[in-house]
Parts: C-alpha cells; sequence; structure tokens
C-alpha cells in the first residue's frame, strides 16, 4: 500500500535524574499519497520529536512507521527534510547545495547540473547557481532548502518548522511556494508549524495536537490548501469558513496554553 | 614620571588640537555624523585616524626628545658637559683658612674623545687648586685635600664651597652641580644629569636604525640577521604543524568518540591551563637545549590549542545539518568529509590564529633561555653585553614579525573559510 502511517507510536523520554518525560502517547495516523497535513501543538508536545521519529533519527519506544509497506528503521532518502533556518551548508554554493542529494546517489555531474538548473527555476532563484548561501536572505536561503529537498525526489516531505524564522511577508510569499509545489509535484508533505493561520491556510488536514502526554487532540479536513494552490492567499483567507476555523482552533491552542500555565503555576 | 606625564599632556592637547582643525575644515555629513546620540553607540566610535598616527609620532618624538637624538632639533635638557669651576676653603689644624680652585672636565664617553685632566697651577697658600675629570651621568670622588699642605693631618677639613658651608654628609648645589661631602670629608662630585636618557638605558633611534644595518650586513653571533629569524620562524612552523597534525585528529575523535572523549578530557583539561613557559624547565631536563627540545616545547604550546579547538569545532556542529545530510542520503564518511570537517574549520583557523600567537611568544622565551641562534638569542645575548640599542631593535623585529603572522593568517582565514562569522 502506498502511503505513510504512523501506528501505535509512544516515545518516552528518561531523564539522567531519574524521572522520564512521555512526549508522545499512542499516536497513529494514516497518511495517504499526496496529502498535505500540518500539524499544530503548544511548544513542547512533541511536534518535533514526532517528525524525528517518521524522519527515522528517533526510534520510538512503541509502535513502528511504515513508508510504502517499509518498516522506518533510520533515515532515508526517500523521506526529505527541511528544517527551520541555518541546516543548509555554508561551505557550498547553491549549486552544490541542491545537488548534494544526487551527489550522493552518484547522479553525473551534467545530470546534476540540469537538475540544480530546473528546481531553482522552480523555486524562483534562477542564476543564483553560484551563489554563496550566507549572501542570501533567509527567504532564498528558504528556498534553496526547499530545491534541496527536492532533488531527492523523496516520497514524503518532512517540514519542522521551516517558515518559522521568516517575516510576515517573506513568508506569505513561502506558503504560497509550498502550495504551489505541492500541487506541482504531487508529493506528501507533513508540515509543523506554531502558526495557526499558516496551519489551516496549507493544511488538507491539520492535526492538532495536546501535550502531556503527546497525542492528536483534534483532527480538522479542510478546503483551504486545495483553494490555495489557484489562489491567492489573501483571498483565501476572505473565503465563508476560515476566519470561523481559524478563531476555533485558535481558542483550542489558547485553551491548553493555559492549562499547561495552570500547572505550571500549581507546581 | 615626568616622561608620563608629557605623554598626558601630548594627548590632551592633540585631541584638542585635532577637534579644532576638523572642526574648521570639514562639514562632512555623514550617517554617524547625523546621530544625535553617539554615546555609548558602539558602532558611532571608529578610531580616529589622526589620533594613531599622532600616537605614533607622539611616542616615537618622546622617544628622540629623551635621547638627544638628532633626527629631531628639539630635546629636553642634556646632561651637563664640559668644563666647570668651584672655589673651596678648608681650615688646617692650627685653624687658619685658605681657599683653592678645582677645575671639573665632565665629558661624554660615548662620543670616543677623552680629554686629559687639565693642568694648573697649584696656586698660593696651604690649599692648593686641583682638576679632575668625569664622565658625564656618573660621578666621582675628588680628593681636593691630597695636594694640599698639612692636608693629611688629622684636624685638615673643608668648611665651605663657593661660600657655602659644608660639613660631611651634607650636600650642596652649585652651577650645573650637586657636591656631597663623604662621613670621611671626601668630596664626591655629581655633575648635572638633565633629562635625558643615558643611551645604556634608551639610546637614540638612529642607534637602533644604524644597528639594525649593521646586523642586517654582519650579522650576530656566527649567524646574519634573517638566519636568527628565520630559525625562530623555522621552529615555530615546524611546532605549530606537528602540534595541528596530531591535535586536530584527536580533537575530531574526542568531538565523535565517548571513549576518547572520557579518555582524553582530564589530560587536555589539565595541560590547557598551563602556560608552555612552565614546560621550559621539564623539557631542558628531557630534551635537552637542542632543536629537539625547541620543537616539542611548541608542539606541546599547539597540541592542546588545536585539539580544543577541533573538538569545539565538531561539537558545534548544528544537529539540523546532519540530520539533513542524512536524509539526503549521505554515508557516515560522506558526512564527515562533506559537514563535519567543513563545518569545524572556522573553529579550527581561530585555534590556529592563537596557537601561532602563542607558539611565537614560546619560541622567543624558549631562546631567552637557551639557543645558539633565534631572535630571543639575540636581544639575550646583546643585553649581557649591554647593546640595548640591540636589544629594542629586537624587540620590535619581534613585534612586527608577529603582527605580519597574525595579519597572514587572517588573510588565509578570509581566503579559506569566507563562511565564517556569517
Ligand atoms: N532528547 C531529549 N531528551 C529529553 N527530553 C526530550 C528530548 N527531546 C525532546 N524532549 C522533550 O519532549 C517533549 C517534546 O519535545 P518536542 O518534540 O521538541 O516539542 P515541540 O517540537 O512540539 O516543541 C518536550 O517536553 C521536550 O522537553
Ligand atoms: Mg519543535
Amino acid at each position: 500500500m502506498k502511503g505513510l502511517s504512523i501506528e501505535n507510536i509512544s516515545m518516552r523520554f528518561d531523564l539522567k535524574n531519574g524521572n522520564s518525560i512521555q512526549a508522545l502517547k499512542d499516536v497513529s495516523l494514516e497518511i495517504e499519497e499526496g496529502q498535505i497535513i500540518t500539524v499544530l501543538g503548544p511548544s513542547g508536545c512533541g511536534k518535533t520529536t514526532l517528525l524525528n521519529i517518521i524522519a527515522g533519527f528517533l526510534a520510538p519506544t512503541n509502535g513502528e512507521v511504515i513508508l510504502n509497506d517499509q518498516v522506518v528503521l533510520g533515515p532515508g532518502a526517500e523521506r526529505g527534510m527541511v528544517f527551520q533556518q541555518g541546516a543548509l551548508f555554508e561551505w557550498m554554493n547553491v549549486r552544490s547545495n541542491v545537488a548534494f542529494g544526487p551527489r550522493m546517489k552518484g547522479m553525473p555531474k551534467s545530470e546534476q547540473n540540469e537538475k540544480v538548473q530546473h528546481l531553482l527555476e522552480i523555486v524562483g532563484l534562477s542564476d543564483f547557481e553560484d551563489k554563496a548561501v550566507y549572501e542570501l536572505s533567509g527567504g532564498m536561503q528558504q528556498r534553496v532548502a526547499l530545491a534541496r529537498c527536492l532533488a531527492n525526489d523523496p516520497d514524503v516531505i518532512l517540514m519542522d518548522e521551516p517558515l518559522g524564522a521568516l517575516d510576515a511577508l517573506t513568508r506569505e510569499k513561502m506558503q504560497g511556494l509550498v502550495l504551489k509545489l505541492w500541487k506541482e509535484t504531487g508529493k506528501t508533505i507533513l508540515l509543523i508549524t506554531h502558526s495557526v493561520e499558516e496551519a489551516v491556510l496549507l493544511g488538507e488536514r491539520l492535526l492538532v495536537l495536546a501535550p502531556r502526554p503527546g497525542r492528536i487532540h483534534k483532527e480538522y479536513k479542510l478546503p483551504f490548501a486545495e483553494m490555495g494552490s489557484g489562489m491567492d492567499l489573501r483571498d483565501v483567507k476572505k473565503t465563508e469558513g476560515y476566519t470561523e476555523t481559524r478563531d476555533e482552533i485558535l481558542s483550542i491552542i489558547w485553551e491548553m496554553e493555559e492549562e499547561i500555565m495552570g500547572k505550571v503555576e500549581s507546581n | 614620571m615626568a616622561i608620563l606625564l608629557i605623554y598626558i599632556v601630548v594627548f590632551v592637547a592633540a585631541f584638542y588640537a585635532v577637534k579644532i582643525v576638523t572642526k574648521t575644515t570639514t562639514s562632512k555629513k555623514d550617517y554617524t555624523s547625523l546621530k544625535t546620540v553617539t554615546f555609548g553607540d558602539e558602532s558611532a566610535v571608529s578610531p580616529n585616524r589622526a589620533a594613531s598616527i599622532i600616537s605614533v609620532l607622539s611616542i616615537f618624538m618622546i622617544w628622540a626628545a629623551f635621547t638627544g637624538s638628532k633626527l629631531i632639533p628639539f630635546h629636553v635638557p642634556g646632561p651637563f658637559i664640559g668644563e666647570l669651576n668651584f672655589t673651596y676653603t678648608a681650615m688646617n689644624a692650627m685653624g687658619e683658612t685658605d681657599d683653592a680652585q678645582v677645575t671639573v672636565v665632565v665629558y661624554d664617553v660615548q662620543s670616543g674623545k677623552i680629554p686629559k685632566k687639565p693642568n694648573i697651577e697649584p696656586g698660593k697658600g696651604f690649599a692648593l687648586n686641583d682638576s679632575a675629570k668625569i664622565v658625564a651621568w656618573r660621578s666621582g670622588l675628588i680628593k681636593v685635600k691630597r695636594n694640599d699642605i698639612g692636608g693629611k693631618d688629622s684636624g685638615y677639613k673643608i668648611t665651605s664651597i663657593n661660600g657655602q658651608k659644608i660639613s660631611p654628609k651634607e650636600e650642596i648645589f652649585i652651577d650645573n652641580a650637586r657636591i656631597f661631602m663623604t662621613a670621611k670629608g671626601t668630596l664626591n662630585f655629581v655633575p648635572e644629569k638633565g633629562w635625558q636618557m643615558q643611551p645604556v638605558w634608551l639610546p637614540p633611534p638612529e642607534d637602533v636604525w644604524s644597528r639594525l644595518i649593521w646586523v642586517a650586513s654582519e650579522g650576530y653571533k656566527n649567524f646574519t640577521l634573517s638566519e636568527h629569524l628565520g630559525w625562530s620562524l623555522i621552529r615555530v612552523v615546524v611546532g605549530f604543524l606537528a602540534g595541528a597534525l596530531i591535535g586536530i585528529p584527536l580533537g575530531y575523535a574526542m568531538g565523535l568518540s565517548g571513549w576518547f572523549r572520557g579518555w582524553f578530557d582530564p589530560i587536555v583539561e589539565f595541560m590547557r591551563p598551563v602556560p608552555p613557559l612552565a614546560l621550559i624547565p621539564l623539557v631542558i631536563i628531557w630534551f635537552g637545549i637542542g632543536e629537539q627540545g625547541k620543537i616539542i616545547l611548541l608542539f606541546l604550546a599547539s597540541l592542546w590549542i588545536m585539539t580544543i579547538s577541533s573538538r569545539a569545532g565538531v561539537s558545534g556542529v548544528k544537529i539540523s545539518k546532519i540530520h539533513a545530510a542524512y536524509s539526503l542520503g549521505a554515508s557516515k564518511s560522506q558526512i564527515m568529509r562533506l559537514v563535519i570537517v567543513p563545518n569545524s574549520l572556522p573553529e579550527i583557523f581561530t585555534g590556529a590564529r592563537v596557537s601561532m600567537g602563542v607558539c611565537w611568544g614560546t619560541v622567543v622565551a624558549a631562546e631567552l633561555v637557551a639557543a645558539q641562534k633565534g631572535a630571543g638569542m639575540m636581544i639575550i645575548n646583546a643585553s649581557k653585553f649591554q647593546m640595548t640599542d640591540l636589544v629594542i631593535m629586537g624587540i620590535v623585529l619581534i613585534g612586527v614579525i608577529g603582527y605580519a603572522i597574525d595579519i597572514l593568517m587572517r588573510i588565509a582565514e578570509n581566503y579559506l573559510v569566507p563562511w565564517k562569522g556569517k
């Protein structure tokens, strides 16, 4: 069966002082090929942990991740990652960064170059091949990161707050780009964010995680990602239901945050 | 003390002078000049070029003025040089008094011309005229009683000089000299020293310059100047390279393996705060004073710095970079080669710069202790012969080379790790 399935995942961190943190508890999720899913939740609820488990950087204490009928046992090129800023290789120019994956596969140089050119065009950075990455703005760097991830042609793209460090204007543009890439490439995308607006706009499905222990609190099926791939995101925000959905999710998150604060205070 | 005061006066005077000059001549409008608050704003502080130039010039001027340099026309008063006279009054055992004149020649020993004692008439009476010669900046006993008639009698004494009363353990001042009477009644003559430095303390700039030319052509103690400096440099480079060759892989191993880190942590943490100079005695005992000992000392000086900096370079790699490389399909060796090593280069370069500086200081110190050749040997040897000009020249050269090393390292850094600090 094509697709990503997360089965009963639990993750417990045993701390050195003898305590342990239940970062995730019984998380199950079926993702069909080509879906874009956003994950939202207060900070510390296990979003990054979930992503790291899917990527294969962490082994869950319970449960398993299955991608296209194969159990995930470690990192692999079929699951691409896009991180917050700072994960590009500064010692390489834009071309070498984007060509990193193909180079690892042993793709011939000329093919690599073609691929790089094509991908940079898609992310809107043609003619930037020879630039050093530290000369680029934050938004441009994230475009390079997207291109680098796509260069490996992964089945699933995992994004951990990829736009978190960008300013509001750049962020909006990049959200459009993510939707465009999703539509054009048909990839499965799992995107973590702490912005409710972003989660609502980009998620075909939106998962709200609750903390302590981290678990799926609620799931929404939303039409806005589909709209956004053919429409300006500002117009999407004006469509019916958007504001209501956003406010509803916002109040859920608020409630959780308040609960966390209450717990901290009563401690 | 006086020099420090003069320096402060020059500092303040130059500050106001430049302020007045720039106020009247420039009306440049740059970003900083448009700021309304600049105090406390670090970015508004840039080094004043005029201040730098005046600073260097004034140090040079003070140096020249206090050493009687021929390069500048004004000097602080020098020592008295020339002939001077004074009259003393003596009282013999019978209570009679008589006057006699003393002629003193004060001369500069550096000039090479050593004058004869002036010939003088003995004069009349029982106190007879005397003459003496004294080197500038020194003092001398003048035994004026020796030639006097009855001067060796127990009651014979000198009662006044130029009409001023004097008795044992007292001093009086005459023009250009101070005269002190010892407990036994002999006169100690101290000619006016002036404000200038003796050349053995601080030679004038032109002496240092001509010493440089002399050493550059003649060499010093069997080795040419470039051999002395070259040997110091070679020791530094070899010692540093040896330290880097062992230290960088060791640092990597410590950054990547828990066993290595556990094994070497206590050693590195202990050796790091030990100044390399403290190892000199032990290195001499173990390896002697030859080249081997020096190279080992410099090796030890750079080893810990390079180990620590490359370990920091490895542990400083962002985990997201490693994760990104893994999920792009890189193997362990590719991650090592393409991510960890390049990522650690900026740290290693910082370590290399520090290490070169420490090695340069250590080699000079080691050569001060024991060496046949090298910059440090040259200056310590010169100091034994009171060749202060050579000592100063050596210090200046050592400083210039140390500075040049740092600049070269910085250029290499900009070229090889341009992403550093970005
Ligand atoms: N390596 C680790 N060791 C111990 N605790 C961890 C570790 N990684 C994450 N945690 C804990 O697990 C919880 C979830 O963390 P994380 O997944 O980073 O949250 P999020 O990404 O949602 O902010 C947090 O309480 C965090 O402190
Ligand atoms: Mg996180």
